[in-house]
């Protein structure tokens, strides 16, 4: 017998401090495995968010840098500027790159800044308890919309992609899902060639991965998963939404 | 065809009995073993059928916690 699936190079060893069930575990996986496929991992620093993923420098194998709440594009921007042979991404949560983090994520992608960013959309904030966040869905409960986000007073959910397919200098913008093994891998697909890009000197690259939060949402993780298909994706349509090719 | 055969291990300790596992095996064999806690205070997923293990990885490929280790008989 060969092992045909085991832990990621890309990874440590370090047990996720995530909740049972969040999807968040799956991405940084994936991310891990491209790196190591890349043979990247001795020249990739990462960039941390603040959110759920704050920790995520325990977590990636290689160098890693904190940032300021919703910074981390500003922070990738420098250390790919001074160090351009390296890869450099940033791993940020919707509350952090889509509420306090947009100018610093739009700003980025407008400069071509040649880093990768994985954008993680779970539709609410959850280190700080299930808050709603720009993403959340019309309806959808959280701790400060308790009746369901009315937009109305609110507005509606922020799609993030569309925006960046918009830009110029985004020249890989795509979203994914992780709800099921065929998604996973799709994303995986997708966030490969979003670090490909970047290798190519192409510009800018955004994966926006579709997320569970079943401790925030309120439901069990499983059912988290068919929430997320029914619900999310329906509102987040999943596609590519740029290419090398189109994006010049 | 003869089917392919595979073997599943679990970090058992790594597991927070999420079940994410359960819903991904094309054979239904993960289950979560009800009569055990982990270190971590969850019921965690195993395999009792072995046997019907075909190593496709989708467990694995699922598992949010890197709990699952898979080998596949190669011809």
């Amino acid at each position: 017998m060969a092992v045909v699936f085991k832990k990621t190079e890309g990874l440590t060893d370090k047990q996720f401090h995530y909740c049972p069930g969040c999807t968040h575990g799956i991405i940084h996986r994936l991310v891990g495995e491209v790196l190591e496929e890349l043979e990247v991992v001795g020249k990739a620093i990462g960039v941390a968010p603040v959110g759920c993923s704050v920790l995520a420098y325990d977590y990636f194998n290689c160098d890693m840098h904190e940032a300021a709440h919703g910074r981390a594009p500003a922070v990738a921007t420098g250390i790919k500027r001074i160090l351009p042979d390296n890869v450099v991404f940033t791993y940020q949560g919707d509350g952090d790159l889509a509420s306090i983090g947009t100018a610093e994520i739009i700003h980025a992608a407008h400069r071509a800044e040649k880093f990768t960013t994985i954008f993680v959309n779970n539709a609410i904030y959850g280190m700080t308890g299930g808050q709603m966040a720009p993403t959340t869905l019309i309806g959808q409960k959280s701790t400060t919309s308790q009746a369901g986000r009315d937009a109305a007073t609110t507005g509606m959910p922020l799609r993030m992609s569309e925006m960046f397919a918009t830009i110029d200098g985004a020249v890989f913008v795509e979203r994914v899902s992780v709800h099921d093994v065929a998604h996973i891998r799709k994303a995986k697909k997708a966030i490969k060639k979003a670090f490909e890009v970047q290798l190519e000197g192409k510009g800018f690259g955004i994966v926006e991965v579709l997320s569970t939060c079943p401790t925030n949402w309120g439901i069990a993780p499983v059912e988290s998963l068919t929430w997320l298909k029914e619900n999310m994706i329906p509102y987040y349509p999943l596609g590519n939404f740029r290419t090398p090719e189109e994006g010049k | 065809m003869a089917k392919a055969k595979g073997k599943v291990r679990f970090n058992e300790d790594r597991c927070k009995g999420c079940e994410l596992c359960t819903t991904a095996c094309p054979v239904n064999i993960v289950i979560m073993d009800k009569k055990r806690i982990n270190v971590k205070g969850y019921n965690p997923a195993t395999v009792d059928e072995m046997e019907k293990c075909i190593g496709c990885g989708n467990c694995a490929t699922i598992c949010p916690d890197l709990v699952i280790e898979v080998e596949r008989e190669t011809k």
